[in-house]
């Protein structure tokens, strides 16, 4: 009797100590680690992980695997962590091409996917998926607020950008709040570094101010180039094309070029001061605006661990949704279709006294904005 | 204007074409000399690159640089070659392309762990910065013009040393027969080193070259690689004339595609179709053209004896 007594009560001392502890959660982390894109997957990875490291979390567990910016390789990873590694949340996925390859099917089989970068417009209207949360944007934001900038300047611009679903809605952004004519429209290959063809172009176009999409290594060749051919039309980009990923390989060509962005270093608010001194403490180098994502994405995961089991989809993705975080951005909340409301700036790139290239908010261009897309979105 | 414009496109062309000759060069020699498949030459190129990036940004003097980057990969290439390549000579193509692909992994991890992820910046030498006037009112960048001619003279420079020197003449016989100028004392083995470190050193001048161009990174080299492959199939593989006929097609379809498929399909559909369908079809139209050479050269316009 007394055996079954103490074999009992330690039942349910076991039991108590479990509920206790939260239980582990496993995050699949698909992220571009090699190739011209590492750079970017890079930033998201190391701030991902500092963002969980520095929160003491240690039922968190990451599996963190390289796609090489290639669709049919995230694809398998995905459907193997789905299946094999039993992951409970997906994240990590920099590139829109990718996005649209993995994040239908895998919120098809009820796992959550956070966007710490690719927000394509696929995503964001009809085909919107409650498991499916952005984080970063919706695609055409940044166009958008460049878009809207630009009219403040100029009349007749001439826009490129690479011919994959972020460059599409890239220009279809700009085109969206821009009033101004256009002298040309290039859609170049993904992954392209001679840009003499285009350039050519632009100088003969007759244009007043270039707008181009161009992430990774394709923007550093492109702005390299574009300085060296001597055409002096003034250029805009979003903050992918002058991020601090970008910036010390294009060098002093970037200087005083104003580019949108929903976070820059200086943006003043104390969760972005933690951010920046954290991960330059860290790392020895500036965050790109894909760190600062990626933090964000780390956080608002926390956050909601802390309210709600991950066990209980319903209550984790209200919990997901409150977004009730300290985002690097300042104020942050989700509009009806999972993606972000929040303000959207200019920058411009600037040198600071030690010489390093960076950049500063010179304006804003939209206050809480929203996508264009949520309005189809029946959630 | 237009004529003006036309004029820079073509000269855009011929500059690709004469960087990508720079990479097919040593790659169809080597497959013409040693019968050997090199996948890892677009690491040489990104090796090249690197070289150069590093050495410039430490002494401010491109053309030190430049004089690294040759040596750098020259001297990866010589110990590539002695080290796994000899090893594959008398193997199927298969094993071949194995080894060598295993070679870009490593070279490019080797890289990453040395140089780190992000890219690093390189800027064209005071000298050649600029441009010069083009008849018709354009103006083409001083620097691709310096490319066009490095080009040219490497082109000649090849020539010569194929056509007129010692080396070019055991070259020439182990193309043709490698067991029989083996056995008329020929030292073979010097031979093919010689042969892969030059080769070498023509990818590490156009890695140099480019890194001032575009971004000097990781897997820089891949996508030069494929266009080079394709070069020399055209050109017919093992001819360095059929590479220099070859690259420069390649250089210039490409280029005209890219500039004039859009503005041509913008007169039959609307504008913005035009460009995502005309963008579309200029990516492809290299591959067309080869296909059609093929079609009726199936061993490539030059192609060496077999």
């Amino acid at each position: 009797m007394n055996r079954i007594l103490a074999a009992s009560l330690l039942g349910l001392s076991l039991a108590t100590s479990s509920l206790a502890h939260a239980e582990p959660v496993k995050i699949g982390v698909i992220t571009t680690l090699s190739g011209g894109g590492a750079g970017l997957g890079i930033d998201m990875r190391d701030a991902f992980t500092l963002a969980i490291k520095q929160s003491g979390n240690k039922d968190v567990e990451l599996v963190i695997e390289d796609d090489a910016q290639k669709p049919e390789l995230a694809v398998q990873i995905a459907e193997k962590m789905i299946q094999g590694d039993k992951v409970d949340l997906m994240t990590g996925i920099i590139w829109s091409n990718l996005a649209m390859a993995v994040v239908p099917n895998t919120v098809a089989q009820d796992v959550i996917y956070l966007s710490p970068n690719a927000g394509p417009s696929a995503l964001a209207g009809a085909n919107c998926n409650p498991n499916y949360f952005n984080v970063a944007y919706q695609n055409d934001n940044f166009h958008e607020a460049m878009g809207q900038y630009a009219n403040k300047d100029y009349k007749n611009a001439f826009i490129l950008a690479p011919n994959y679903p972020a460059g599409k809605d890239a220009l279809t952004g700009f085109k969206r709040y821009y009033k101004g004519a256009l002298s040309g429209e290039i859609y170049t290959q993904v992954g392209q570094t001679d840009y003499a063809a285009e350039i050519a172009q632009i100088r003969a176009s007759g244009a007043d101010s270039v707008y181009f999409f161009l992430p990774g290594g394709m923007g550093i060749a492109f702005m390299k180039q574009y300085a060296q051919s001597g055409v002096n039309i003034p250029v805009m980009g979003p903050g992918f094309s002058f991020s601090q990923d970008v910036l010390p390989a294009i060098g002093d060509a970037a200087l005083g070029v104003k580019n949108s962005a929903t976070w820059s270093k200086d943006l003043d608010n104390e969760a972005n001061k933690q951010f920046v001194e954290a991960f330059k403490a860290e790392y020895k180098r500036l965050p790109s605006i894909y760190a600062a994502q990626s933090w964000d994405t780390a956080n608002l995961i926390l956050a909601a661990l802390s309210k709600a089991s991950v066990k209980d989809k319903d209550a984790f993705r209200t919990a997901l949704k409150a977004a009730d975080f300290k985002s690097v951005r300042g104020e942050f909340a989700f509009n009806n279709n999972n993606h972000p409301i929040q303000n959207i700036y200019v920058r411009e790139v600037v040198k600071e006294a030690d010489g390093v290239l960076t950049n500063k908010i010179i304006a804003t261009a939209f206050e809480d904005h929203k996508d264009a897309y949520a309005e189809k979105c029946s959630m | 204007m237009f004529t003006a414009l036309l004029i820079e496109q073509l000269l855009n062309g011929l500059q690709l074409g004469l960087m990508l000759f720079l990479m097919a060069a040593g790659l169809t020699l080597i497959f013409g000399v040693m019968g050997l498949i090199n996948l890892a030459h677009g690491s040489l190129y990104m090796i090249g690159a690197f070289a150069c990036a590093t050495v410039a940004a430490a002494t401010g003097s491109f053309w030190i640089g430049l004089i690294a980057s040759l040596t750098a990969a020259a001297g990866v290439g010589a110990i590539i070659e002695v080290a796994v390549i000899r090893r594959l000579y008398d193997r199927d193509h298969l094993d071949q392309v194995l080894a060598t692909f295993a070679l870009i992994l490593i070279l490019s991890e080797g890289s990453r762990w040395l140089f780190g992820s992000f890219p690093l910046y390189l800027d064209i030498p005071p000298v050649l910065q600029g441009a010069v006037p083009l008849p018709g009112g354009g103006q083409y960048q001083l620097y691709r013009l310096a490319i066009i001619g490095v080009g040219i003279a490497v082109a000649a420079g090849l020539y010569m040393l194929i056509s007129k020197t010692r080396l070019g003449m055991r070259i020439r016989a182990g193309e043709s027969d490698r067991e029989m100028i083996g056995a008329l004392g020929v030292d073979i083995g010097t031979l093919y080193t010689v042969v892969f470190a030059l080769g070498a050193a023509l990818a590490g001048l156009a890695g140099a070259l480019v890194g001032a161009l575009q971004s000097v990174q990781v897997g820089m080299g891949e996508p030069v690689l494929i266009l080079a492959f394709v070069v020399i199939v055209i050109g017919g593989i093992g001819s360095i004339k059929g590479a220099l006929v070859g690259a420069v097609i390649v250089g210039v379809v490409d280029t005209m595609g890219r500039f004039l498929l859009p503005s041509l399909l913008a007169l039959t559909m609307p504008a913005s179709q035009a460009t995502t369908i005309g963008a579309a079809l200029a990516s492809m139209l290299i591959y067309v053209v080869m296909a059609l050479i093929l079609a009726f050269r199936p061993s490539g316009l030059f192609a060496a004896q077999s």
